[in-house]
């Protein structure tokens, strides 16, 4: 049988994500190029890889149809191949899906951002019971019956009793055959993290600068995921009040309003305390706004920072997006603190194209 | 090894098999011994990517298709029913899940191509031993890279690949003289040939014959040529077509690429016959599918599951001419004008519309001018001398072109004279550009000239750049396109490192004649 073809099918399949590779600024800044984006994968389309040939431009082309029409009435644009076209089995030039996953592709940016292993703090404090299914045993549930060594123990049993005609072949389990899966539970030392992601949803905020926060998180997300065991995304948006949101409508949201920063981190502390004790959780806290801040709003904003959020979190990011209305000011207060705390990192995004350097100001920190 | 795998058919296809194979038999068709297989989708894929053959050399593109077929399959885009090689004997897979009548249909109209492949003229030159061939030729490629490693070889192919219809389809048919190859061995010292190509004549008449004028400029031209072919040290004498065959003798090669090259030149080769009769051959195939069906295939329950799966595949599309449609609808117009004496000058001079439409000269030829056009045409001859007025007003014919202004494909007329032009255009090698090599010693620096034979039809410049990328790797030396490139003569340069575009002044260019 053509069995090769599956070697030429892996082989392609690389040189694809060679590819993908290869443009992956692209696909950092143009979020929207991104495909589904499961739980595990991400299918990301990529334009058909040819072999270049000497071929007719669309210029002075054209060609011989059938049917119904005017002179003069439009065929559309589209691509017809040669006029005579091969019709059956030969399928038009496409644009290819390809199905990374999460850990190849942060596997990739982190090549392409030469991003720094983070080394994670108050490791191994937390462990985390795990059941394996790694053996295998004589009694249990029908639903954990293992299919497969069952039918070949019984195989070999009526081979060697005699029982196997291979002219009529008949494989019938008894109750001897039957193996079950069986697990052992075993505790692994585990770093978790948790990632706070804080915006800014006044009215100043519109729609592209929500899609670049949208890309920058998704890769951000991709990172640091790909550097725990285990990752907890929560979510906190603010105006003058905040409130905590899941993950849909962080990114759908829109509100108009003032501007009060000091209720985000008032908010963030509050979560912080609850759920995750500073020994055992890596923290970082992702921020994004204009820059526009209620005036007397700053110095609160900023003792709440140094007293209780900088102290506990691994990083503390602040993107502030461009936008048309806000005044851009916080970042400059927040300048201050980057030659004391180490753990700070600021980033200006001017547009879509500033993602990319976003991401690295932010993940370039190693920490 | 064996190559086939082949199982057994169910007994009921096998039945069908034996009654389709004595069918086609009784009107004629000849074929080699024809086997066919039972396979699911993803197995016949498999074969499909490969071009029918169970063992290719390895090459990414070969996944690609494959997957690409097996994604187009589970989207319900595109389905293969059946597929047949040229080979002696002939193998046909078909596809396991088709119901009884579908498997009819594809038996009958497999039959139909291995008529075809077997007689028609132009297949006549290919391998039929071809399974054989391609295994030998992947155990090659395959001994290659093991010892050059996988990348090498696998760069080396995608650049042969790039090039690979820079073939003469037509040179398998050419007998030339032995005298005529022969490279003069040492012309170099040789003079100028002055032989004026004057025209017998009296006296008086000469100068009115051969003008002055005329013999000069001939002789300038035969001094140009000795210039560039004596004093340049240009070859080849003439323009050459098979670009492959040019880089192996000529190319900066390794033995093991001078291989691989040729072996992409040898599947090239195999495979164009194909393209050359692809109306023919699917028209060929559906004319007798549907004449075996209609007549002795099918039971009353499978006329409409029949008809349905017919008209599926005979469908058009404004901007696809279907080679099945355009086929079949040909040969049926050759049989019925045929059987109806529907030819020669005495019918080509009527212009009395009653006349014709009642012109019956009861001759009763059809069967037998349809199997005489499917032994020595291809489609391009075969549109050439069948594609009438009437036909095209009939099927409702146009032409289309690319108006560059508004950006979209319009229908440019309906005149007979221009969609069988269109028509033409676009099977003249396969609808794409004609490069010929006109110089291995460019410029006396060892560059290779392409000249792109233009015909009205920019290139795709980012393409066309590519492939000399492509092309500069198999030569060694830097290479050079002539084409047009909005309406005045550029010469495209590649010399390893960057592309130039240069306009070419007319005196650069060579006169060829011939």
């Amino acid at each position: 049988m053509t069995q090769n073809i599956d070697k030429d099918l892996q082989r392609f399949k690389q040189i694809v994500r060679g590819k993908v590779r290869g443009n992956l600024r692209k696909y950092i800044t143009h979020g929207e190029m991104l495909g589904r984006k499961g739980r595990e994968v991400v299918s990301i389309p990529v334009p058909n890889i040819e072999i270049p040939h000497f071929r007719h431009g669309k210029k002075g082309s054209g060609g011989s149809g059938q049917g119904e029409g005017e002179v003069g009435q439009s065929l559309g644009p589209g691509e017809p191949e040669d006029g005579t076209g091969e019709a059956g089995n030969e399928a038009g030039r496409h644009i290819r899906e390809v199905e990374v996953t999460l850990e190849e592709l942060a596997a990739m940016l982190g090549e392409e951002l030469a991003l720094p292993n983070i080394i994670p703090k108050g490791a191994e404090t937390l462990a985390s019971q795990k059941d394996r299914y790694n053996s295998v045993r004589q009694v249990g549930p029908d639903s954990l019956r293992h299919f497969k060594r069952t039918y070949k123990k019984a195989l070999k049993r009526q081979i060697a009793t005699g029982q196997y005609n291979a002219s009529k072949p008949m494989v019938v389990p008894n109750r001897d055959d039957t193996v079950y899966k069986s697990w052992t539970t075993i505790s692994e030392p585990q770093a978790n993290a948790v990632i706070l992601y804080l915006m800014d949803i006044s009215g100043s905020m519109g729609e592209e600068q929500k899609e670049i926060v949208r890309t920058t998180a998704f890769w951000i997300n991709a990172w640091i995921s790909s550097q725990y065991n285990g990752l907890q995304k929560r979510y906190i948006v603010h105006d003058a009040m905040a409130h905590e949101v899941d993950e849909e409508t962080f990114f759908r949201i829109r509100e108009s309003g003032g501007t009060r920063i000091s209720s985000a981190y008032g908010k963030a502390i509050q979560v912080l305390e609850q759920s995750y004790p500073v020994e055992d959780w890596n923290i970082y806290i992702f921020q994004f706004s204009d820059g526009d801040n209620w005036g007397d709003d700053n110095r609160e904003c900023l003792n709440m920072l140094k007293d209780k959020l900088l102290p506990v979190c691994n990083l503390f990011c602040y993107g502030q997006v461009e936008s048309p209305y806000g005044s851009g000011e916080y970042v400059r207060e927040l300048m201050g603190l980057e030659e004391t705390w180490k753990n700070v990192a600021l980033s200006l995004i001017e547009d879509k194209q500033g993602i990319y350097e976003c991401i690295k100001d932010f993940l370039g920190t190693g920490k | 090894m064996s190559i086939s795998t082949y199982r057994p058919l169910p007994d009921d296809i096998r039945a069908i098999q034996d009654e389709m194979e004595k069918v086609a038999a009784s009107y004629g068709l000849d074929f080699y011994e024809t086997i066919f297989e039972m396979l699911d989708y993803e197995e016949l894929s498999r074969f499909a990517a490969y071009g029918g053959f169970p063992i290719r050399y390895p090459h990414w593109r070969f996944g690609a298709q494959f997957d690409e077929l097996m994604k187009g399959y589970s989207y319900g885009l595109q389905k293969i029913y059946e597929m047949v090689i040229n080979t002696d004997p002939c193998y046909a897979y078909l596809l396991n899940c088709n119901s009884i009548t579908d498997q009819k249909l594809v038996i009958a109209h497999v039959y139909g191509h291995c008529d075809f492949f077997k007689n028609n003229a132009w297949f006549s030159k290919t391998n039929r031993r071809m399974l054989d061939q391609l295994a030998n030729h992947a155990a090659r490629i395959n001994r290659y890279i093991d010892r050059y490693g996988h990348e090498a070889v696998e760069e080396f192919i995608d650049s042969c690949l790039s090039i690979e219809d820079l073939i003469d389809p037509y040179s398998p048919h050419i007998v030339r003289s032995v005298k005529q190859r022969k490279q003069p061995s040492d012309a170099s010292e040789e003079e100028p040939e002055t032989n004026d190509r004057r025209f017998r004549a009296k006296d008086y008449m000469d100068s009115f014959v051969n003008p002055q004028e005329v013999l000069d400029q001939e002789r300038s031209q035969q001094q140009e040529e000795y210039q560039r072919q004596h004093i340049n040290r240009s070859f080849p004498a003439e323009p050459v077509r098979d670009v492959l065959q040019f880089l192996i003798e000529h190319g900066q090669l390794r033995e093991w690429q001078r291989d691989v090259l040729s072996i992409i030149r040898e599947e090239a080769y195999y495979f164009a016959p194909q393209g050359q009769t692809k109306i023919m051959n699917e028209g060929w195939a559906s004319y007798w599918h549907t004449t075996i069906m209609t007549n002795h295939g099918l039971t009353d329950a499978e006329v409409i599951d029949y008809a349905d799966h017919h008209s599926g595949t005979m469908a058009t599309s404004p901007t696809r001419l279907n080679p099945y449609k355009l086929g079949i609808e040909l040969f049926r117009d050759i049989e019925e004008r045929w059987n109806r004496g529907q030819f020669g000058s005495e019918w080509e001079n009527c212009d009395d519309v009653e006349v014709r439409d009642h012109w019956d000269k009861e001759l009763g030829l059809g069967r037998e001018k349809i199997f005489e056009v499917r032994r020595i045409h291809n489609d391009i001859t075969f549109i050439d001398t069948f594609l009438t007025e009437d036909f095209c007003r009939r099927h409702r014919m146009f032409s289309f072109a690319y108006n560059d202004e508004e950006k979209t494909y319009e229908i440019e007329s309906r005149e007979f004279k221009d969609v069988k032009q269109h028509l033409l255009r676009n099977l003249t090698n396969y609808g794409r550009p004609q490069i010929r090599v006109i110089d291995g010693n460019y410029r006396n620096r060892g560059e290779l000239y392409l000249q792109h034979q233009f015909a009205g039809i920019e290139l795709k410049l980012d393409d066309a750049e590519d492939t000399l990328h492509n092309v500069q790797k198999l030569w060694g030396r830097p290479v050079n396109l002539e084409t047009v490139i909005d309406e005045t003569l550029h010469l495209l340069t590649y010399d390893g490192q960057t592309h130039r575009r240069s306009p070419l002044t007319k005196n650069e260019t060579f006169t060829i004649t011939n």
